[in-house]
């Protein structure tokens, strides 16, 4: 199978490189829909999703946004453009990626010039393998912030504004320092925006944090108790979290909707992410769609390493799960103690990076999820070409010049798909090889960091405690 | 299982003790009583069940001699059903729960269920120390019964009219308490008991709150201690299953969260022993010491009917004798009680107060003590987590 193959080679600037992925958008648009990924789903999740079960904040695999044409910007590529390029416009993503075209998911052919609608960015000072290069040496210099959480307006139409502040020496951003505010449903839009681009070329997009309608009503109707700002502040950090690792991924850290998200202070009002809106509804009933097509996709898996990795993730994610269990009640605990004796509540952190990490694995599964639908494709676009081939044949003999003339075309069409279809399934694999790798890095960084804080902290905890035994203990003693 | 009693002053058996026997009744076994003439033998052991002991309180209770003494409290109900539940729920429990912790948390169980073995037969030892060590409430005839007497004392628990009728008792005790007090002819003839009223109607309820909020503090370090099961075996399952540097991390979690858990179980058990018990103790001996100034109010009110009556009938100049006679009684009766609660009063608050003081003494020591080990568990698994690349 196409595994075997030497993949294409990367990073040198060829321009087959671009021509591949710019055709390859037009299969994918046709698969089950062109929805982009929702951070959120609606709060009636009565559908079932498939394995992401009660974090639902993966990007689901049903997104298969329109590939994102970076190899555009590249300079090269002007002389073997392929037959798209001249009619995609450079647009920033102003516009929201394509949510509302519901395709059924067996329709397999999708005019091109369809692929006009979606996005791409603009052109990039730097060639791939040069960002490449420098997120192995990890000279990547960019430090998020998001503080000062504010409630504007009031009622039912109140949101918290949040500031983003970023600090950086990369040359790409016009300052080096600098901040915008905003709201949680413009994070949500960067989510999806990002997701549709990079989900289904085999990136782990990390997860936005969750929606919570019911955090989100107490404090819009301004009670100012202690849940609401410890609402307020959990969500806080969940959103600096996600930025920070967002932008630690060197691909997704070029891609000008986050430049522009981190950049520009007005931005576009994302309303695709509502939870009760009509997107959202579509957005269920693909989520339900996909989940019946994963059930009957039956992959021929001849590459180890997926397999054992995919198998790798199922068991972590069981055992995170089971551990984010524990530690919840671990927490719930502590925070009794310490209404009782007023002591800190440490624990919550480590049930912060558990969570996060459990959506993460979610992401990574929707990864592997893509490079299946994309094999599909590929075997749907063999067994069509065998068909054509088989009707050609049958023109011969029945010697209808034009219709042969017609069959034949159609062939040659479709071979270019299967082999468009099989070029598109390497470079997946490929990338989800690269990918699953750093994020392996990066999670035993994370993990280790954690663990040390909070074991720190707890040291402290102890340490505070003995203090104030210690002075207990003579007033005891003098007990009279 | 054989709780060992600490000989107190001279003039007392030596060696009281109490075993708690299979079915829960307790086996009490006396040593060295010599100094108790009434005895025949030095040595002996009975065996009495649970309601045999409430049946002597209760007669101290009810025998007007020793109205002016605090009766020790009666020792709590032992009270295995709540254990028993919890290991039974264990038992059919969810299979999502791996075979080692089942054994882990069996194990806590098992421990919880022994700890409450050994509380209720240190209680019953108590109050029968307390009885021998008290002058007066010592020659008690029934006392004697129930050391020696070989056989079934048959004494049956409180049949529901009997319980009934302690519940009414109990209300009309306070309702003619609040009565008297509110008499506005009753005047508190003596500085010291109006003192000590008050005192020990506000520390009454301190204690009671504070027994509280103790049990909701230990049970929380208890909860923590047992969250750490799961966690544990969650990371070791994670530590066995990666293959990178996490692995080592998680392993060595995993085992510190274990010994954490043992940490934070005895610090439960000692805040319970220490603080809890000692409180919930204190609660109930404030009441009988309450109890004992409502029955001298109750004869301050007599003495003060009878005082009346005696005047009204040398108005009258009818049954003169018998009313003086039985004022006479009264007062008597009243002074004596005044006395000896006195006396009692002063001594409660002596054993109060040293008992408190070693208590919270040991408490912080041990708490301090397991401060400073969990310290230095944390701080080497640090050190080992940082050491890794």
């Amino acid at each position: 199978m196409a595994a075997e193959r030497e993949p294409p080679p990367l990073g040198d600037g060829k321009p087959t490189d671009f021509e591949d992925l710019e055709d390859g958008e037009d299969l994918f648009t046709s698969t089950v829909s062109t929805l982009e990924s929702s951070p959120s789903s609606p709060e009636p999740a009565s559908l079932p999703a498939e394995d992401i079960s009660a974090n639902s904040n993966g990007p689901k695999p049903t997104e298969v946004g329109l590939d994102d044409d970076r190899e555009d910007l590249f300079a090269e590529a002007t002389e073997e453009v392929s037959l798209d390029s001249p009619e995609r416009e450079p647009i920033l993503s102003s516009e929201p990626s394509p949510a509302v075209t519901p395709v059924t998911p067996t329709t397999l052919i999708a005019p091109r010039i369809e692929s006009k609608s979606m996005s791409a960015p603009v052109i990039f000072d730097r060639s791939r393998e040069e960002i490449e290069e420098e997120a192995n040496g990890d000279i990547f210099d960019i430090e998020i912030g998001v503080s000062d959480p504010e409630k504007v307006g009031d009622g039912m139409n109140a949101y918290m504004a949040y500031r983003v502040t970023t600090k950086t020496s990369l040359s790409m951003f016009s300052k080096s320092e600098f901040s915008v505010k905003r709201r949680f449903s413009d994070f949500l839009g960067l989510h999806s925006k990002l997701a549709s681009k990079y989900l289904h070329v085999g990136y782990i997009v990390p997860p936005a944090p969750e929606k919570s309608i019911v955090g989100m009503t107490k404090v819009k109707v301004g009670k100012e108790d202690s849940s609401s700002t410890e609402f307020v502040e959990k969500r806080r950090a969940a959103l600096e979290r996600y930025l920070q690792r967002t932008v630690k991924h060197p691909t997704l850290l070029q891609d000008p909707d986050l430049r522009q998200f981190l950049e520009s202070s007005e931005l576009p009002r994302a309303v695709n992410t509502q939870a009760l809106s009509g997107a959202g509804i579509l957005r269920m009933v693909n989520k339900a769609a996909d989940a019946v097509n994963k059930m009957t996709i039956k992959m021929n898996e001849s590459d180890a390493w997926f397999e054992e990795k995919q198998q790798q993730f199922e068991n972590l994610d069981q055992q995170l799960r089971k551990l984010h269990a524990s530690v919840e009640a671990l927490v719930c605990h502590r925070k009794e103690l310490s209404a009782n004796t007023a002591a800190f509540a440490k624990s919550a952190a480590m049930l912060e990076l558990l969570s996060d990490y459990i959506r993460l694995i979610a992401a990574v599964k929707g990864v592997f999820d893509h490079r299946m639908k994309c094999w599909q494709k590929w075997e749907d676009a063999q067994i069509t070409l065998l068909k054509k081939r088989e009707a050609e044949a049958k023109m011969m003999v029945a010697n209808k010049p034009d219709k042969i003339q017609q069959a034949k075309n159609e062939i040659r069409e479709w071979e270019a798909k299967v082999q468009q279809g099989e070029r598109d399934f390497e470079q997946i694999s490929k990338t989800i090889r690269k990918e699953v790798g750093r994020f392996e890095k990066e999670r035993v960084k994370d993990f280790k960091t954690v663990i040390i804080k909070y074991l720190e902290s707890l040291v402290q905890t102890q340490q505070q405690l003995i203090k104030y035994w210690e002075a207990f203990l003579p007033e005891a003693k003098a007990i009279a | 299982m054989e709780t060992h009693a600490e000989a107190g002053k001279e003039g007392k058996p030596s060696c009281a003790s109490v075993d708690l026997q299979g079915d829960s009744s307790l086996q009490v076994e006396i040593s060295d009583a010599s100094c108790l003439p009434h005895f025949a033998q030095t040595e002996f052991s009975v065996v009495r069940q649970h309601e045999e002991f409430i049946w002597l309180h209760d007669a101290y209770v009810e025998n007007e001699e020793y109205a002016g003494l605090i009766i020790p409290p009666a020792p709590p109900r032992p009270d295995f059903e709540a254990s028993r539940e919890k290991l039974q729920k264990l038992g059919e429990g969810d299979s999502s729960v791996t075979r080692e912790e089942f054994a882990k948390m069996k194990q806590e169980l098992e421990a919880e269920y022994l700890a409450i073995f050994k509380k209720t037969v240190a209680m019953h030892e108590v109050f029968l120390q307390r009885l021998a060590a008290h002058p007066t409430l010592r020659r008690d005839h029934n006392f004697f019964v129930f050391l020696e007497y070989g056989q079934d004392l048959s004494v049956r628990g409180k049949n529901r009219k009997e319980l009934l009728g302690g519940f009414l008792r109990n209300i009309v005790k306070s309702a003619d308490e609040a009565l008297i007090t509110g008499m506005s002819g009753l005047k508190e003839v003596d500085d010291f008991f109006e003192h000590e009223r008050t005192f020990l109607l506000e520390y009454h309820t301190r204690i009671r709150d504070a027994c509280l909020r103790a049990d909701r503090v230990m049970r929380a370090h208890k909860c923590l201690a047992d969250d750490y099961i799961p966690i544990s075996a969650a990371l070791s399952s994670l530590g066995t299953q990666e293959v990178n540097q996490l692995r080592t991390s998680f392993l060595k979690l995993a085992e510190l969260f274990e010994r954490l858990r043992k940490l934070e179980g005895r610090v439960a058990s000692d805040e319970d022993l220490k603080l809890s018990d000692m409180l919930r103790y204190y609660m109930r001996d404030s009441q009988a010491a309450k109890d004992l100034l409502y029955r001298r109010l109750r004869a301050l009110a007599d003495y003060e009917n009878a005082n009346k009556a005696l005047d009204k009938a040398r108005t009258r100049n009818r049954e003169v004798r018998p009313a003086e006679s039985h004022q006479q009684l009264c007062c008597q009766r009243f002074e004596r009680l005044s006395d000896s609660a006195k006396q009692e009063l002063m001594d409660f608050k002596s054993r109060r107060v040293s008992s408190f003081r070693k208590n919270l003494i040991e408490l912080a020591e041990l708490e301090l003590k397991h401060a400073k080990a969990s310290t230095l568990i944390l701080r080497n698994t640090l050190v080992a987590l940082k050491g890794e690349p």
